[in-house]
């Protein structure tokens, strides 16, 4: 044919799809997963240009080595005493995961989401923030609530959709918010937080306040146009925001790969963005807290943003829905080459000798038991399933700050209606 | 004043008062807007209250509601409605809900301004009307004024409202009212009564529409440029409809509507929004279930068409005085 190109010598292209390099039944080889050596990242000045971190995007910040040693230049020096609130937080996180997990499967909720193995980020980031600092989560950095002592019953509250429920019951299970905890209303969409957690930070820099702003979301989740607006946002106000990317390799089914992780790391995003980009251990409670209060320092200082990567891992399934054998090796979680966060904390305070396995066994029981107790004041408030717990008309509140006619007609009808069939609510 | 000088002294009367009102989006800040809405308030209000914004529709939404949960009152502007698209999550997922999910705990207290509708030769993503996308979330308020004095008094009372208000401002006449001959030159709005706007401070509440025209024949029903069109269409035809302007879309007026249409037992709907699934159907939808006793015919809707907006057909697209006269002389046949 006249005019087309003759490309008949070349090899047809191929389209690339990633894939995992472990599927169910397989076994698995870690070895070749790039964790450099504790204490070896080098440790900026807070003020260091942004255009310097490229290194620090692609190795990792580790604090703690293989014997429990805290080592290297990034090594945050925490008090015995610190270092016990923190591993009990983190502790205290996962009797609570356990706890309201079985709750799930006990038909007293309809979903719940685990944070197993990922303690780390939202405990120890938590600890490395001011209390009014403000938090904008994604689903699975319950830990940040904990860790500033938030009370659980009231966690516990909201799972149920109860009568002590100060969320109304108009939220499904763990999308909790906490102004008084400056722990933003979580939502469903993923990512949206991002740019939100931005605009916070722009305006507490604008009003020339000290406060500073943290967000989180997964690495799958960084494939949202969010997180590019963002990166954007943050750069070119820069704005004192930290921005952590929770890879823990797996967004439900989907690995890291389809985040785009085979060709780079999450940190050195920031780069093109002109962000300071540090890669953290994210099962190093110290790496972690080391970092976010790198990062606190650099925000507060006006020296702008900073976005961590935290490597570590999915231990359990993505949430009470979902059944991870279907699409992984149930193998990856043993082998997984960072180990497990409360493992590795607990055993630097006993090399440390400022903890011991009869101590540490001890807590775990006092939390079950604590955990045990709250679950039960939740209980008396009532569970999902035994009615609704909030009067019908609340289901009408908050749409806006007044209720306007349209949906006072609508709130009237349904009275109605339940004052004919006796549906089984409440009135005020 | 014209709308866009009426705008603009609605957005300079809220900063001067509030000091946490700030002015956001694409070219507002030095240049002072495409539109010139915003020309002037960088240099008296500072680049901290007022500044420019990267291209990217839901970064400037989303940062609105970081700002808004901070506590700032955040004034953020899309610079056509037909771009609003890329922040529809922020504004949907987000700003529409973040009151009802948090049971009050934060809240997004912004005014979305937009410049939207057609009739300027925008062709397909200059002149869109997506109101109707607004309307049907619960959560968001829906502004549109048709006036100088009502753009700067809804303006003042959206920014002050503690909910998420859609403020869509018909471009078509920011320098003066079109009553849909193209073909003819349009006067200023210094010809008209609705440009003496007071300097200071007055508001216009959401939710109340107004009777433009009062009449016994039939009822219209309009919005933004389309009150004007109407106007001139039921002049011309010397109709004695009554013209209502809503104003606020949602929250309707339904008093004012239900009370007219009962009255005159017709009712017309007039916008430039494709009709299909657009506020029309809603608003025909209430007066039919409200007045059908009163209703002496069916309910007509003028709209534009089911179709993208197009650039050389636009006059046969836009619902203008030759359809909207051919519609009245069918709803008044009996």
């Amino acid at each position: 044919m006249e005019g087309v190109p003759d490309r008949r010598n070349l090899p047809p292209l191929r389209l690339h799809v990633p894939e995992p390099r472990f599927r169910p039944g397989d076994s698995v080889d870690f070895g070749d997963l790039a964790i450099p050596a504790a204490g070896t990242a080098p440790r900026p000045a807070a003020d260091a240009a942004p255009d310097s971190f490229h290194d620090l995007a692609y190795t990792m910040v580790r604090v703690l080595d293989d014997n429990g040693q805290a080592v290297g230049p990034w090594d945050p020096r925490l008090t015995p005493d610190r270092l016990r609130a923190m591993l009990r937080a983190m502790a205290l996180t996962r009797a609570f995961d356990e706890r309201m997990f079985r709750a799930q499967r006990q038909g007293k909720t309809s979903f719940y989401m685990k944070c197993t193995g990922e303690e780390a980020v939202a405990v120890a980031a938590a600890f490395a923030l001011q209390p009014d600092d403000m938090c904008f989560p994604s689903y699975r950095q319950q830990g940040l609530l904990i860790a500033r002592d938030w009370d659980i019953v009231d966690m516990m509250n909201q799972i149920y959709s109860n009568r002590g429920d100060r969320l109304q019951g108009k939220q499904l299970p763990i999308m909790y918010s906490v102004r008084e905890a400056s722990f933003f209303s979580i939502s469903g969409n993923l990512t949206t937080q991002y740019p939100q957690a931005v605009g916070w930070a722009m305006a507490s820099a604008a009003k020339g306040d000290t406060r500073i702003a943290a967000t989180w979301c997964g690495e799958g989740s960084t494939a949202e146009g969010d997180f590019h607006s963002a990166c954007t946002f943050a750069s070119v106000y820069r704005a004192p925001v930290i921005m952590n990317v929770v890879n823990n390799q797996w967004a439900i089914s989907s690995f890291s790969g389809f985040a785009g992780a085979e060709s780079t790391t999450f940190a050195a995003r920031a780069i093109g963005y002109g962000i300071a980009g540090l890669r953290v251990d994210g099962n190093d409670a110290l790496a972690v807290y080391a970092a976010t209060e790198w990062a606190a320092e650099r925000a507060r200082t006006n020296q702008g943003p900073t976005l961590i990567e935290h490597f570590t891992y999915r231990a359990e399934g993505h949430s009470t829905s979902d059944d991870p054998s279907a699409y992984r090796s149930a193998d990856e979680r043993s082998e997984w080459p960072l180990g497990d966060p409360i493992a590795r904390l607990k055993q630097h305070l006993i090399a440390l000798g400022e903890w011991d396995d009869e101590r540490h066994a001890a807590m775990d029981l006092e939390l079950a038991e604590y955990v045990k107790a709250a679950a039960r004041t939740a209980e008396k408030n009532g569970v999902l399933g035994h009615g609704m717990h909030q009067p019908m008309e609340t289901l009408f509140e908050g749409v806006f700050e007044e209720i306007p006619w349209h949906l006072e007609e609508q709130r009237a009808q349904m009275l109605s209606e339940y004052d004919v069939a006796g549906r089984p609510g409440a009135r005020k | 004043m014209n709308m866009i000088q009426a705008i603009n002294s609605a957005m300079d009367v809220m900063m001067e008062r509030d000091p946490d009102v700030v002015v956001m989006g694409e070219d507002v800040g030095y240049f002072g807007g495409v539109f010139r809405a915003t020309a002037g308030l960088q240099a008296k209000y500072g680049k901290t209250r007022v500044f420019d914004t990267p291209i990217s529709e839901c970064g400037i939404i989303g940062v609105a509601v970081g700002m808004g949960a901070y506590g700032l009152r955040p004034v953020p502007e899309i610079q056509f409605a037909d771009y609003i698209y890329p922040a529809l999550d922020q504004l949907v997922s987000e700003a529409a809900r973040l009151r009802y999910r948090s049971a009050g705990e934060f809240t997004a207290p912004m005014t979305v301004r937009s410049p939207f509708g057609g009739g300027i030769f925008g062709g397909q993503t200059h002149s869109q009307s997506p109101e109707g996308i607004f309307t049907h979330v619960s959560g968001l308020k829906t502004v549109i004024p048709s006036t100088p004095y009502d753009a700067k008094g809804l303006l003042i009372a959206a920014i002050e409202d503690n909910d998420p208000v859609i403020f869509f401002e018909p471009k078509r006449i920011y320098n003066g009212p079109f009553d849909g001959h193209y073909d003819r030159p349009v006067t200023p709005w210094a010809k008209h009564a609705s440009s003496e706007v007071p300097e200071g401070y007055y508001r216009i509440d959401l939710g109340k529409a107004k009777v433009v025209r009062e009449g016994e024949a039939v009822t219209i029903l309009a919005y933004g440029t389309m009150v004007h069109v109407v106007q001139g269409v039921v002049a011309e035809q010397g109709v004695d409809a009554e013209v209502i302007d809503l104003r606020t879309l949602l929250p309707l007026d339904i008093d004012t509507i239900e009370a007219s249409v009962k009255k005159t037992g017709r009712c017309m709907i007039v916008h430039e929004a494709t009709r299909t699934g657009g506020f029309g159907a809603e608003l025909s939808a209430q007066v039919q279930e409200r007045c059908f006793y009163h209703l002496e015919a069916p309910i007509e809707r003028v709209t534009g068409y089911d179709t993208p907006y197009p650039h050389s057909l636009e006059w046969a697209y836009f619902p203008g005085p030759v359809r909207i006269g051919e519609a009245l002389k069918k709803i008044l046949k009996d």
